[in-house]
């Protein structure tokens, strides 16, 4: 097996260790999936002035638990005017394409385990922002499948109005970071965390960050933007028809990517597995610094659901086109005069 | 034409005659509301800005104050004194108890007059009287309730069976949990209604 070629874009590292971090992402995300579930019902709670669940375990600790038992033991139905592999196929894109994109987030540096260089990502792709947004494209036919091969109204305009909403927001969302990719001048996202030991880029790309992190509420279908799933107005939006085990694989990969946005925000802005002030912990304590990170904008994420009520589909449109495209382009042009200028 | 015609003349002005409206005059009590002039786009992004943080500084200070939850089944919720709840028959207090008297020391108060059945807007209650002898002597007076039955299930809790009984033997209690897989249950007896009930439920502080 040749590794050469493969080593010029970033694969450094021997094929066994690859594997093994493919499975360790995937076990990680499988673990926090759950946590930020119980985590976003007990804050939800707190935020509403009330415990939230607190029956199942300590502190309800276990709920998240009972709700997968209770999905995954529920019987597989599915409508008559479904289409029956598009129905079954929908959910398993969805969990891919979060999974995939969970992939790229780096949680540290290269590090030295036991004379083995590993990096702590999944993969360091030279073309990171690039790779998001077309698996985040991905993810849009998994809405958009699941919706339409359900066979029903409610699903058909859930998944409508999600495809409108992913493509209308990626837009902004991708020239948001567009101001960080012309600073750090690299589309690799550890060059781009490690472009950050002076300033983070929260600082000079402010707009850009909240353009991103706006957008971010959007792509992930997350209040005030979840219009696929306007519970009052759709039933259930494009799941809908789902239920049991494939309903869990729609949560897990909503969830999924809320966490990818944060992990994102986390690396693109908040400076990755970097600490301010100088100080440079040992390398283990990378992971746990962008997690710190990532469970910080996962609190903005439900502390915004908990707040602001959900938008009029106009509302979005306009939001979306009318003010974050033009500010994000905005932002885009300033950066790249002001680059160009200093260099 | 006008004349033939009553029902059109009605709702139809005269088109000729002018209409004598007198716009009716609110006076000085109304005053002109002052708007400002529509937002430009600057400021309505400021607004929706410093909004949405107001909006957030609001949910977030929920979290600062703590739940308000009452953990149901274990805490229970307290009443007032006054609170109508399921309802009680009474005895007069034992030999030796406060202001009792010995010749009616533990009998029932409930003379078996039906009052508070006539009273009862739900029709629940059912009152059979018999007469008391020397022997069996249940109430000081010349009847006594030998059936007293409150079926709960259609009981509207008005009270109004306490504001009827001239001899104060029935009184509104505090309990609320009166569910059950039974609506056989729910028909109190006599002697399940003068039994001293189980106070599951706390009662409320003065000023709470």
């Amino acid at each position: 097996m040749s590794i050469a070629p493969l080593a010029l874009i970033g694969y450094f590292e021997p094929a066994w260790i690859q594997v093994l971090k493919a499975i360790l992402i995937f076990a990680i995300a499988l673990q926090l999936v759950p946590i930020v579930l119980i985590i976003e019902r007990k804050l939800l709670g707190r935020f509403q002035a009330r415990y939230g669940p607190n029956r199942v375990g300590p502190y309800g600790a276990l709920q998240p638990m009972a709700d997968i038992l209770k999905l995954l033991t529920k019987e597989q139905f599915r409508p008559t005017t479904s289409v029956g592999l598009l129905f079954a196929l929908a959910p398993v894109i969805s969990i891919l394409t979060a999974v995939a994109a969970f992939a790229i987030i780096p949680f540290g540096d290269v590090q030295d385990i036991f004379g083995t260089k590993v990096g702590l990502y999944g993969i360091d792709v030279s073309i990171g922002p690039l790779y998001l947004f077309a698996f985040g494209a991905v993810a849009f036919y998994g809405i958009m499948l699941g919706g339409w091969a359900s066979g029903s109204k409610y699903s058909f305009l859930g998944a409508m109005r999600g495809a409108a909403q992913l493509i209308s927001y990626e837009v902004s969302q991708g020239l948001a970071l567009l101001g960080v990719v012309f600073t750090a001048q690299t589309l690799s996202l550890t060059g781009i965390v490690r472009a950050q030991g002076g300033m983070w880029y929260i600082v000079p790309q402010f707009a850009g960050f909240l353009i991103f992190l706006v957008a971010g509420f959007a792509e992930t279908n997350r209040a005030p933007f979840d219009l696929t799933e306007a519970d009052a107005e759709l039933v259930g939006g494009y799941n809908t028809e789902y239920g049991g085990g494939r309903f869990a694989s729609y949560y897990f990969a909503e969830y999924l990517n809320m966490l990818v946005v944060a992990g994102v925000v986390t690396t693109v802005f908040l400076g990755g597995w970097l600490l301010p002030f100088g100080i440079h912990p040992p390398g283990w304590v990378d992971p746990f610094v962008v997690l710190l990170k990532m469970s910080l904008i996962t609190f903005i994420f439900i502390w915004v659901r908990a707040t602001l009520p959900r938008l009029r589909y106009d509302q979005l449109m306009s939001l979306g086109w009318k003010v974050l495209l033009p500010l994000a382009t905005l932002n885009a042009l300033a950066t790249a005069i002001i680059v160009v200028a200093t260099h | 034409m006008a004349d033939a015609t009553p029902t059109s003349s009605a709702s139809d002005p005269p088109a000729s005659a002018t209409v004598n409206v007198t716009r009716w005059d609110p006076g000085k009590d109304v005053i002109e509301v002052q708007r400002s002039p529509a937002p430009g786009a600057l400021r309505s992004a400021w607004r929706a800005f410093r909004e949405t943080a107001r909006g957030l500084k609001t949910t977030f200070g929920r979290i600062a104050e703590g739940p308000v939850t009452m953990q149901y089944p274990e805490e229970k919720t307290p009443v007032y004194p006054r609170f109508r709840g399921r309802h009680k028959l009474h005895r007069f207090e034992d030999i030796g108890g406060a202001g009792s008297d010995p010749a009616q020391a533990g009998l029932e108060k409930c003379v078996g007059c039906s009052l508070c059945a006539a009273a009862c807007p739900a029709d629940c209650i059912r009152v059979v009287a018999a007469e008391n002898t020397p022997e069996n002597r249940v109430s000081p007076g010349e009847r006594y309730a030998a059936v007293y039955e409150i079926n709960l299930s259609r009981c509207i809790f008005c009270g109004y069976c306490e504001v009827a009984c001239p001899f104060d033997a029935i009184t509104m209690g505090h309990d609320y949990e009166l569910s059950s897989y039974d609506r056989s249950d729910l028909i109190f007896t006599k002697e399940m209604l003068l039994a001293e009930s189980l106070e599951r439920a706390p009662l409320r502080n003065e000023g709470e």
